[in-house]
């Protein structure tokens, strides 16, 4: 394998610039390098959605990016978003409407949600279904995300926290 | 400690059980704070990389590991020879024509499906592993395998074991009455072969296992994705020789299981054998392919069923034979046979049926062994015997509602026997079908689809209901025959020197939101508050004996141990209460974390009292000064009966044959509800699976043995936009006789849907007299189907 390569990218709003492989999948850098285990691997081949981060913006598989590929890239993750005892709007609709249960899928449904709601701010119920369809979930049925995904679009529309 | 008495009227209703509870697991989980197996970091830690069997079958004649050893980074390379220090463990089952077959963590001179871990690099990283595995060069015999069952049954087949002839791992037959005769003498007889496909649970998260050694004692703490970290304990024990202290294992945050993590596997026995041979911590992180290949899957059930019925559709006799495909080996513990043996186990279901044989063989084929998984055995026989009861009611011309009415056990006729021997304690069977039918108006329902056939489309409902046992005690085996007690559960409670509550249980919650509904019971029962408790689960070495979460058992089993175990702690609260407030102990009363004297503003929080009775010197005497835990078993013995009816309704595109279900709706009876959101959520799971089981999933083997669904791409997990919006009924009937009138409803979801989809594309195309008897119905076998029937 290749020595490495150079890499300049900000990861929630933190600078990092570092060596890394090229082989190194951007997943692999989020969690081991970074330690930001937030992000999770359901697949490896780009179908689960469970490792979707915000890619300046858009919503993206981490297990189909290398590291490398994303120099000067703005990086969001699950933890740019609330904290235990203080969630955001989005994760507060998921805790309210029993949207998780193993909780695996969470952090790339919500990035795939926050990335709809950005968008899409009005999304009906159908098109929520068809946003999230690129996440898998195993445990939910999918029933209770899409009510969280609503309510939490509605709620930021209002701009309440 | 008596028992508490049971409790009929629900308006006594204590306040957080049957209370919406927002989860306690949920903040960690939301924010990326969960722990999982694969987020723990470890420091010198070495990672695993597997060579799996590319070949169905066939003989090992040598491995050539010599340049993968010399490859930097790499600490070690093994094979089965590198682990004879490491105990062949079987699954037992006291059941008379039982094989078992051997459990190695390596293959051992064969290999008996493709996916089979053969060898294995331990290096620095995964990365290291994975290129030193490449490196590896296995020279195979092949050998001649027969991967259908049917194929594998004949005359002559291959063996895939040597000492299983027939390929046949075990066999049974449950029978009552007279069923020859009556079946003969039956004005009106339904027969019909039926086909249910293999599945894959598909957790999200895939397995990962982490020994984590702790050179000083020379012991290890497994970190497992199970289901059964109690088990998996015992296990290990045995296969290691290690004592239980010396060996622990923790199920941390799990990525959802289904039953494909409750049982042991290969990878998980090597990861400790491998830390223990080597003196270092070895991490395993499975991935999807590895999963698809090599995780226990599901089903995979060939039935050939036969109902006789009077002309007014009234049930006489039923008969099946069984063919289950348990793949290669007999997983550890529950053995080969617990899939397949469920199904004639409760192929009678909700219906009283005098008359039954069932047959069931178990047959190895040369593919991954199958295990629990989601219903276990359910959802193959409620999908029969809906099926038939649909098909005999459109040769009857009755409508199917009147169908099972008609033959229902009916309300009081529990507690009622079925065929095989199970009990069915009193459930809402009636009452389940009739709110789901108000529920979606069936009378209505009909008079849209008559509507939409005289338009010419293809529109259906169907129907299907069905009974499960859940929180089976220690009567009855949770897999036939097995030595292992499935049926009893321990909590452990303590109130510390600061008043906070820990309650430890041997259950293993991924997903179920145990740690809510467990508190939500100690909750009431102790009065305390539910920030003032914590829930220990998932830890070997949390009771002295534990299995895990499997079987829809931890509502029941660990509902009613937290609740003895609560009742005892709050006699000592109490005590030392009584002595403190110079009362009575039986004037007093619990709520919100505080302590009075009934009827008087005298009262102490629980902190106050945990001061004095640990703290305090000289408060209480000295013989009053008992610590406050209490550890209780508790046993429901039977079991008890979780009952449901499924309506699906559904359009079928002529052009493109997909089915677009557009209504979901269950009445499900599972006792007292602890948290209705938690239940809500368990049945839309459920159902998810059971639509994925009905019309997308199926693990396809060529035959060769190769895996042709070696991703998610060709395994077809269901997505949001084709599941349709569900509603579910909760029905409050007569509670059953476990401690607090819980069932057990985790599974459920599972067995109802498949049946009641199977019975909606049926009755769409009754105009054509298609009967679906092939799950899932793809688009492509819906198609090949209504071509063939046209033509």
């Amino acid at each position: 394998m290749s020595k490495s390569c150079a890499l300049r990218l900000t990861v929630n709003g933190v600078a990092h610039e570092v060596e890394v492989e090229p082989r190194l999948l951007l997943v692999d850098f989020l969690r081991q390098t970074l330690g930001l285990t937030g992000t999770h691997v359901g697949c490896e081949h780009g179908v689960c959605g469970a490792c979707t981060v915000l890619v300046d913006g858009d919503s993206m598989r981490a297990c189909l990016l290398f590291a490398a590929q994303l120099d000067g890239a703005e990086v969001e993750t699950v933890e740019s978003l609330g904290r235990i005892d203080d969630l955001h709007p989005l994760q507060q609709a998921f805790h309210e409407e029993h949207a998780l249960q193993c909780g695996f899928c969470t952090p790339g449904m919500l990035m795939t949600g926050l990335d709809l709601i950005r968008k899409y701010p009005r999304a009906s119920e159908a098109e929520i279904r068809d946003g999230l369809s690129g996440n898998l979930c195993r445990c939910t049925g999918y029933e209770h995300i899409v009510r969280a995904v609503r309510k939490a679009a509605a709620r930021m529309a209002e701009g309440e926290t | 400690m008596s028992m508490p008495p049971p409790e009929d009227d629900l308006q006594t209703r204590p306040k957080m059980v049957g209370a919406r509870v927002k989860r306690t697991e949920d903040p960690r989980l939301l924010t990326g704070n969960g722990s999982f197996v694969d987020d723990r970091a470890v420091p010198g830690l070495l990672h695993v990389a597997f060579l799996r069997s590319d070949q169905a079958h066939a003989r090992i004649r040598s491995i050539d590991c010599a340049e993968a050893r010399r490859m930097p980074g790499v600490a070690a390379v093994f094979t089965a020879a590198d682990l004879g220090h490491v105990a062949t463990i079987e699954a037992i089952s006291r059941m008379k024509s039982y094989r078992a077959t051997p459990f190695r963590p390596l293959a051992r001179d064969k290999v008996r499906f493709v996916g089979e871990p053969v060898a294995a690099v331990v290096a620095d990283s995964r990365y290291l592993a994975e290129d030193a595995r490449d490196l590896i060069v296995v020279d195979y015999e092949p050998l001649p395998a027969a991967v259908d069952p049917e194929g594998a049954l004949a005359d002559g087949a291959p063996l895939l074991h040597e000492h299983a002839p027939g390929n046949v791992l075990a066999e049974r037959t449950f029978e009552r009455g007279e069923v020859d005769a009556v079946m003969a003498a039956a004005p009106v007889r339904i027969r019909h072969r039926f086909r249910f496909h293999r599945k894959s649970p598909t957790a999200i998260e895939n397995r990962a296992y982490l020994a984590e050694y702790e050179a000083g004692r020379g012991a290890i703490t497994l970190y497992s994705t199970t289901q059964v970290p109690g088990i998996i304990r015992d296990a290990l024990s045995e296969a290691l020789d290690l004592p239980g202290h010396r060996i622990r294992v923790i199920a941390p945050d799990v990525g959802g299981g289904f039953g494909g993590k409750s049982s042991l596997f290969p990878e998980e026995l090597f990861v400790c054998a491998a830390s223990l041979q080597l003196g270092r911590s070895v991490k395993w992180t499975g991935d999807r392919l590895e999963d698809l290949l090599a995780t226990s899957q599901g089903f995979d059930e060939i039935v050939e069923a036969e109902l006789g019925l009077s002309e007014d559709g009234t049930i006489q006799a039923l008969s099946a034979e069984v063919i289950g495909d348990v793949g290669a080996y007999s997983i550890y513990p529950w053995t080969a046979v617990i899939e397949p043996i469920q199904v004639v186990s409760f192929l009678p279901g909700p219906y009283r049926i005098e008359h039954y044989r069932g047959h069931v063989r178990a047959v190895a084929t040369p593919k991954s062994p199958t295990g629990p998984y989601r219903g276990v055995g359910r959802p193959a026989a409620a999908f029969v015997i809906e099926r038939l009861l649909d098909m005999a009611a459109h040769r009857l011309d009755i409508d199917p509602k009147q169908m099972r009415l008609r033959n229902f056990v009916g309300p009081d006729e529990f507690p009622y026997k079925i065929g095989s021997g199970i009990v069915w304690d009193r459930s809402g069977f009636t009452e389940c079908l009739e709110a789901a039918c108000d529920a979606v108006d069936y009378a209505a329902l009909r008079r849209e689809q008559a509507a939409a056939r005289a338009a010419g489309r293809w529109f259906g409902i169907g129907i299907a209901s069905y009974a499960e046992l859940t929180g089976i005690g220690s009567r009855i085996s949770a897999a036939p025959g097995m030595p292992i007690n499935t049926g009893t559960e321990t909590a452990a409670i303590r109130i510390d020197s600061t008043g906070a509550v820990t309650v430890a249980v041997g259950v293993a919650s991924h997903g179920q939101g145990l740690e809510t509904t467990l508190a939500q019971v100690v909750a009431d029962q102790l009065g305390v508050r539910l920030q003032d408790i914590r829930i220990i689960h998932g830890d070997s070495a949390a009771v002295a004996n534990a299995t895990g979460s499997y079987a829809s058992r931890s509502t029941v089993l660990a509902g009613g141990a937290v609740t003895k175990a609560a009742l005892a702690v709050r006699e000592k609260v109490f005590a030392a209460a009584a002595h403190l407030l110079e009362c009575d102990a039986g004037d007093l009363e619990a709520e919100g974390g505080r302590i009075a004297i009934a009827g008087t503003d005298r009262s102490l929080s629980f902190r106050e009292l945990a001061r004095a009775v640990y703290a305090e010197m000289g408060r209480l005497p000295a013989d009053a000064r008992e610590e406050l835990a209490a550890t209780e078993s508790y046993d429901p013995v039977f079991g008890t009966t979780t009952s449901a009816t499924h309506i699906a309704t559904l359009e079928i595109d002529p052009e493109t044959y997909e089915i677009r279900l557009t209504r979901f709706v269950v009445a499900e009876d599972c006792g007292r509800v602890i948290n209705p959101l938690i239940v809500d959520g368990q049945v839309h799971g459920g159902v998810a699976q059971g639509i994925g089981a009905a019309l997308y999933e199926e693990v396809v083997y060529d035959d060769q043995g190769q895996l042709l669904t070696a991703s998610l791409v060709d395994y077809v997990v269901p997505a949001a936009n084709e599941i349709p919006p569900m509603q579910v009924e909760h029905m409050e009937l007569e509670l059953p006789n476990t401690i607090g009138g819980f069932r057990g409803m985790g599974e459920g979801g599972t067995i109802g849907a498949p049946a009641a989809i199977a019975n909606a594309v049926s009755d769409a195309l009754a105009p054509l007299g298609i009967e679906i008897d092939t799950l899932p119905i793809t688009p492509e076998r819906l198609f090949r189907l209504i071509e063939t029937t046209k033509a």
